[in-house]
This record gives structure tokens, sequence and C-alpha cells, in this order.
């Protein structure tokens, strides 16, 4: 099998596996039963939260545990709007962020907030100066995603942030879903108050996400209940989730300190190669992240090259897993101005740090070959 | 362009006549073993200045730690550039972008190398404009300016500085010897301990224990909040002395209402004897004047009739909410107030006497004999040597 839709899922780590076994069967005591079983448990849910704070340089109590990507991004919107909403309702995000941030600022409009969505351009980069002219008196959230899940542009976070710094009544979120462990992404003084991740975009498990919420930044609750998490996301903590998390990210931070240059060789054999293929349009800019090719073969349905490329074990996906079920058109390539003929036939390829060249070279040779086989059926 | 050093300013101490050169090594000594963890991190004195070469190093992290350093006043971060007009000019706006918190801004330039060609007036307009020009929000002020951003040309090149980060003040741990801190896990002894180590005193710690009536959590604060410690100063020995049987043979033995003064009298000679194996001159408590009963003017007066070692007693003048304060300001308030039982909350007395009399406890200790008691209980110490380096237990090792 050839898998090259790592921005959907990743195969857990054998070793992040094995840590979740073990907490299942040696610490499942409830972090917060007060024998010594919980003891030992929540002494394990403390040193998971250091380690996490630790490689992501912020400080453990600004660490909140969650269920993922999703969960993180609407406890950070909906908490800011409903805790803040007294300062304003205004909010600022992008025309191409996941449907869990995008969804989130349209259901709040519902609830009487108003939402600026800046356009990106052809890079699916947003401009600074749209940023600029968005923030507004009553702006009390800007929510921008680091790298896109389906283009893999990546966001000027660190300008976004300079500028959030100069407005000390507003809230920044990142949605870091796609960047962690590929994009480096400074936390701490750079203006961001909250950063969510996931953990089986790096070979953690599903299930189980981080969310980074700076000190200074308070938050209305989505769930209430027992206190967990600094009161900001009760629930009995996935202590095995937890624990397998902040293992898969040790490894992730380690792996793209050694590796993250291979990766950019791998997507950049891609790009070369695919160019040079009859039919196929490169939708990814240059300085997009390394895990992710999006490219475009009109006059071919993605779903037939999918299944194409499926029957010989390879596998890549059409747009983001999560809205592909939405409808044919990509959201993020049409916000970026390709054509409909181009952005109805959108694939994406996202590698992981276990690709290998050989790899690439027989995925490369198969979409060829069913490129090929396909126009001459046509024919 | 990154900040490449940071430059320590010690205050006090410059007071402290022949002695200053044993406070200012001790000083560079504790800096120097705080920034350990980072690779080719130094630090360095010269020309009457202390300063830390950041190597690369993430110069935020490494201000974080020595800002933890007892004895500096205060600290900068710190650029280094070659005596170049358009190098300190970037330099000069790299400063100021990474001030925090800053509206208003003054240039203040000093030429101490005439050779250098613009004058310190011009330099100063220059810079000025140039950072205008290239920031949005700031204005200048040159009355009151939220932060100076400081231009030093000298002979071997121009070190510009922003932000003025307070220190902690204080005496470098260690340059006023070593104290026993009686560590119970509430919310004052802690902060006692942090007090003592401000003005220069090294602690070790000691905490009675009493399974199984108090439990392994409530041990483990203990460490937790001796760790907190840790990281304004070094590592700190902590003494744990079983104390069931003892705790339990006062409870037994002693009239109810005086119990608990004699409990703290046997915590006092134990401490002690303590201090004399381990060369430890003084005893350091969270003790506070009429916070509880068993804090009154008496009790102070009959429980310290068991020793004649110095008691350091940093909060006993101090309002409850000055000590919260600061609690949260060090890190132990958190650890602090989970609600472990500790040893002086499981046998609580009906009525303490509030106004307990040294002839009344002399008689009652008189008629019963605690020495193998105690004995058995200093004995039976478990030290704990605690330091500020990251640690994970082993049973957890390959987990993460």
């Amino acid at each position: 099998m050839i898998y090259l839709d790592n921005s959907a899922t990743t195969q857990p780590d054998p070793s992040v596996l094995e840590s979740f076994q073990q907490v299942s069967e040696q610490f499942y005591a409830n972090p917060s039963s007060i024998h010594q079983f919980g003891g030992t448990a929540e002494k394990l849910l403390k040193t998971a939260k250091i380690q996490a704070a630790d490689i992501l340089q912020v400080a453990p109590r600004e660490i909140v545990f969650t269920s993922g990507g999703t969960e993180g991004n609407n406890i950070a919107i909906k908490g800011i709007a409903l805790e803040h909403q007294s300062r304003g309702k205004h909010i600022i995000t992008t025309e191409i962020e996941h449907p869990s941030v995008y969804e989130t600022c349209k259901g709040l409009e519902k609830l009487g907030f108003e939402v600026t969505y800046l356009p990106v351009n052809q890079q699916g980069v947003i401009s600074i100066e749209d940023l600029r002219n968005a923030i507004r008196e009553d702006t009390i959230l800007i929510s921008i995603m680091h790298v896109n899940n389906e283009l893999g542009s990546i966001q000027p976070i660190q300008e976004i942030g300079e500028i959030a710094k100069q407005h000390p009544k507003l809230f920044f979120h990142v949605d870091d879903v796609q960047g962690l462990g590929k994009v480096p992404l400074k936390l701490d003084g750079s203006g961001i108050d909250l950063c969510s991740f996931s953990a089986h975009k790096i070979h953690g498990l599903k299930g189980t996400g981080m969310l980074y919420v700076n000190k200074h930044t308070t938050l209305f609750p989505l769930f209430h209940g027992g206190n967990q998490e600094h009161a900001i996301r009760s629930g009995t903590e996935n202590l095995a989730g937890i624990v397998a998390m902040v293992k898969a990210l040790r490894l992730i931070v380690e792996r793209e300190k050694k590796e993250v240059g291979r990766l950019y060789e791998l997507q950049a054999y891609l790009v070369k190669e695919l160019k040079e293929v009859d039919g196929v349009f490169i939708n990814t800019s240059k300085n997009a992240a390394p895990h992710i090719v999006n490219i475009s073969v009109p006059g071919i349905k993605p779903e037939v090259m999918i299944h194409m490329l499926g029957e010989q074990n390879i596998f890549i996906s059409t747009k983001s897993a999560c809205s592909s079920k939405l409808k044919d058109e990509s959201k993020v390539l049409a916000e970026c101005g390709f054509s409909l003929e181009r952005s109805t036939s959108a694939l994406r390829i996202s590698l992981s740090y276990d690709n290998t060249m050989d790899e690439i070279k027989v995925f490369l040779e198969a979409i060829k070959k069913a490129i090929k086989q396909f126009k001459e059926a046509m024919e | 362009m990154e900040f490449d050093h940071i430059l320590i300013r010690y205050g006090e101490m410059a007071l402290k006549g022949k002695n200053i050169k044993q406070f200012i090594n001790k000083l560079q000594h504790n800096v120097g073993q705080k920034i350990k963890e980072f690779p080719d991190a130094k630090v360095k004195r010269t020309q009457g200045r202390m300063f830390v070469l950041l190597n690369g190093n993430d110069p935020k992290a490494v201000m974080e730690k020595c800002k933890k350093v007892f004895g500096i006043q205060s600290l900068s971060l710190a650029i280094k550039v070659e005596n170049d007009v358009e190098k300190i000019k970037d330099a000069a706006l790299y400063a100021l972008r990474n001030a925090e918190d800053v509206k208003t801004f003054k240039v203040s330039v000093k030429r101490i190398n005439k050779d250098f060609d613009v004058r310190s007036q011009a330099l100063n307009q220059m810079l000025g404009g140039h950072l205008l020009s290239n920031t949005e929000g700031f204005t200048v002020d040159v009355h009151h300016p939220d932060v100076e951003v400081k231009v030093e040309i000298r002979k071997e090149a121009t070190y510009i500085t922003s932000s003025i980060v307070p220190g902690l003040g204080g005496l470098p741990v260690g340059t006023s010897g070593k104290s026993l801190l009686l560590l119970s896990g509430g919310i004052d002894s802690p902060v006692a301990g942090y007090l003592a180590m401000k003005r220069g005193v090294a602690i070790e710690a000691i905490h009675f224990h009493s399974p199984p009536f108090t439990s392994e959590r409530a041990k483990q604060k203990v460490l937790d909040l001796a760790k907190q410690l840790t990281k304004y100063g070094k590592s700190i020995n902590v003494h744990i002395v079983p104390f069931t049987k003892l705790q339990q043979e006062i409870f037994r033995e002693m009239p109810d209402e005086y119990a608990m003064t004699i409990m703290r009298r046997m915590m006092f000679r134990i401490a002690e004897s303590v201090c004399r194996n381990e060369n430890i001159l003084s005893l350091t408590t969270g003790e506070n004047l009429g916070q509880v009963a068993s804090q009154t003017m008496d009790s102070m007066h009959t429980i310290n009739e068991v020793t004649n070692y110095p008691i350091i007693r940093p909060l006993v003048t101090m309002d409850k909410l000055e000590v919260i304060n600061i609690a949260e300001k060090i890190g132990t308030y958190e650890t602090s107030i989970l609600p472990f039982e500790d040893c002086c909350t499981i046998f609580v007395p009906k009525s303490p006497k509030t106004k307990p009399k040294r002839e009344k406890v002399n008689y009652y200790e008189s008629t019963h004999d605690f020495t193998a008691s105690i004995n058995e209980a200093i004995e039976g110490i478990e030290t704990i040597k605690i330091t500020d380096k990251k640690e994970i237990e082993e049973s957890f090792g390959d987990l993460f």
C-alpha cells in the first residue's frame, strides 16, 4: 500500500499505540479520584502536560487537552465569542478555513455576530492589508489557519500576530492542525492567544488534541462539568490518548528537525514530475508546506482518479476529507480564483515522514498510466 | 536579527563593601547554573557588567530563567552590532518592535567611542525618525517613555537595548548560609522559604508525613512545592520524617487541648536534630502572628522553648492576602491549595489551647517518655534531593 492521504489522517506510530495500551492497562484510574491510584493517574496527566508544554515552549497551564482539531477550534472561537461579546461582536476569519472554523463562524452569525471572511490570492494567502482594513473597534477575534489543508498554503501568522499585538482588545486564534510538525510556529510572545492541534495528523490517535490558551485569555467553556482542564474542557480526561499524543508530538518534532528537508525534496520531485504530465496542473504554490501537493486533472472526475489509483493500493484524496461530501467544487480552490474546470477536478497528495522516494516513483507511474488509460477510453 | 545577549544589573549587592567580590562571583555562578540547560549560553563579566551570551539560544527562554535568580536588579535583552549606522538602525528597530506593552519610546545614544563619525544628537534624531517611519502605533515621548531604546557606541561594537525587565532583587542564594524550612504543604511555608532564599539563604526542607493517614499525594505535593522553589535557587534536600507513631502517641498520652502544642514542639526538636546533623544553623517557618489558634504569641512562646536555634519567620507580620499574592506570583499557590490532608489536619483537637503555658506543657511532657519514638522518627528520615531539572518518573519513562 502507498498511503498519500496524510492530511486526512496518519498511521498511528507503533510506539504511540504501545503507550496508549500501557496507560489503558496500568493507569486507568480517574485522575480526579483521590485515592493513590487516582494520584498516579493525575501525576501522569501532569507529566504529559509538562512534556507537551516543554515541546511547544509554553507554560503547562496554557495547554488544554481536547478531543481534536474540530473541538479545539469550536472551544476557541465560540469560547471567545461568548465570553467577550460585551466588547464587540465582530470576528475576522478567511474564506479558506477548515469547516470547523468556517461553519462555527457561520453559526455565530445566526447568534448576531458579524463575520468578515478575508479573501485569498491565487497562492491561497490572505493580504495583510485586507486584514488591517478589516479590524474594527468591535473586533474581538481573528481566526486564521496556519497551513491550509487542501493547498498547503501558509498564512503569514507572524505578521498577523504583530498586528494582533497592537490591538489588545482582540484575540488571535490559529488553527495549526496541518502545520504541526511540518511548518514551525512560535507561540509564546507571538501575539497568538489560542492555537488548536490534533493528534491524529501527527501519527497520534483520533479523539485527542490540544488547545493552547494563552494565560491572559479567558474563554466561556463549551462543556461545563467537573472542571477538568482548568474548567475550559470538563469531562474525564482521555489519559491514554493524551499520553499517546504527547509521545507523537515528541516524535514528530524530532522528525521535523531531521527530516523536513527530505520532505521538501519529495514534494519538489513530485511537483517537477507532475508538471511534465500532459493535462496535469499544479495548484499548490511554491511557498507551501512540505507535505501537500494539490493538482488538477481537468476532464477527469477526481473520484474516478481516486478509484483507479485505489485499485493499485495507492491512496490519495480529493478535497479535504471533511468537506468532500458536500459538493464537487473545492471551495478553497474557487476562492483562490481557479477556474471551475480546475476547482472541480482537484486531487490532493499529502505526505508524511514515512513516505519514501520509491513510493513517490511508483505513484507517479501509476497516475501517468491512469490518465493515459482514461484518455484512451474517452477517445 | 535577534537579541544576542542579556545585560544583568545588580543593585543592592553593589553596596556590600569588601564582600562584593564574593557576592558577584556567587551571582555569576548562580546564573551559570540556571542557564546550564542551554547549550553554549555563557555568563560573562567585563568592565563592571555582567551579561549572558546567548550564542543562538532563544532569548526569551533564557531570560525567563535569569529572571528567577536572586541578586539581580534588572535585565535587558541586548544586541551587539558593528559600528555602522545602517546596522544600528536595523537593530534599534528590532529592539523596539520586540519590546512588550509599549506605546511610547525615546532613543538615547551614548557615543563613548568618539571616533564614530555621527554625533550622538544627530544619530538620536536619525534613529527616532527611522523607528517612527517603520512602525505603527508608536509615538515619541522624551519625558516619560514606556521604553528607552539605548544605543551605546563603544570601541569594539555598538550595544542596543530596549525594555528593562525588573529582576527579583535580594541576594544570591548561598551567600547567607543555610536554613531548614518546615514545609507543610500549605500556602505559607513555601512563601516563607522563597523569602528566606531572597535574602541569600540556601534551604533544605523538612516534612512530617503520617501514613496511612496522610497520602502519597500529600507527600508528592510537598515535593512539588520544593521543586517550584528550586526554580529560584538550587537543589533542595527534603527530609521526610515518618511521624505517624509519635503523633499517635502524643494524641493518646497528652491532654487533648495541649496535643497540638506538644506536637509542634516535637517537630521543632526533630528539626533541630536534622540541623545538627546537616550543619544547618537556623530554622525557617511560615508562622504568622494570630492567624490560627496555634500561632498566637503564647503558642510561639511555648513552642519556641524547645530550641535555641534562630527561627526565621518571614511571614510573621504579613496579612494572609499578602502571602497569597506572593504564592501566586512564585507559582506555589495552585499546588498549595490542593485539598490533601496533612499531618496537622488529621488529628484536630476539639478545643486547642490558644494560650498554652510553658509550665503546663513541660509538666505534661514529663509524664511520658517520648524518647524512643522521637529517635525512631529521626532514624526513619528519608531524604529526597529535588533539583530544578525536569524529571519523568521512572514508571512513566517510556510512555513519552
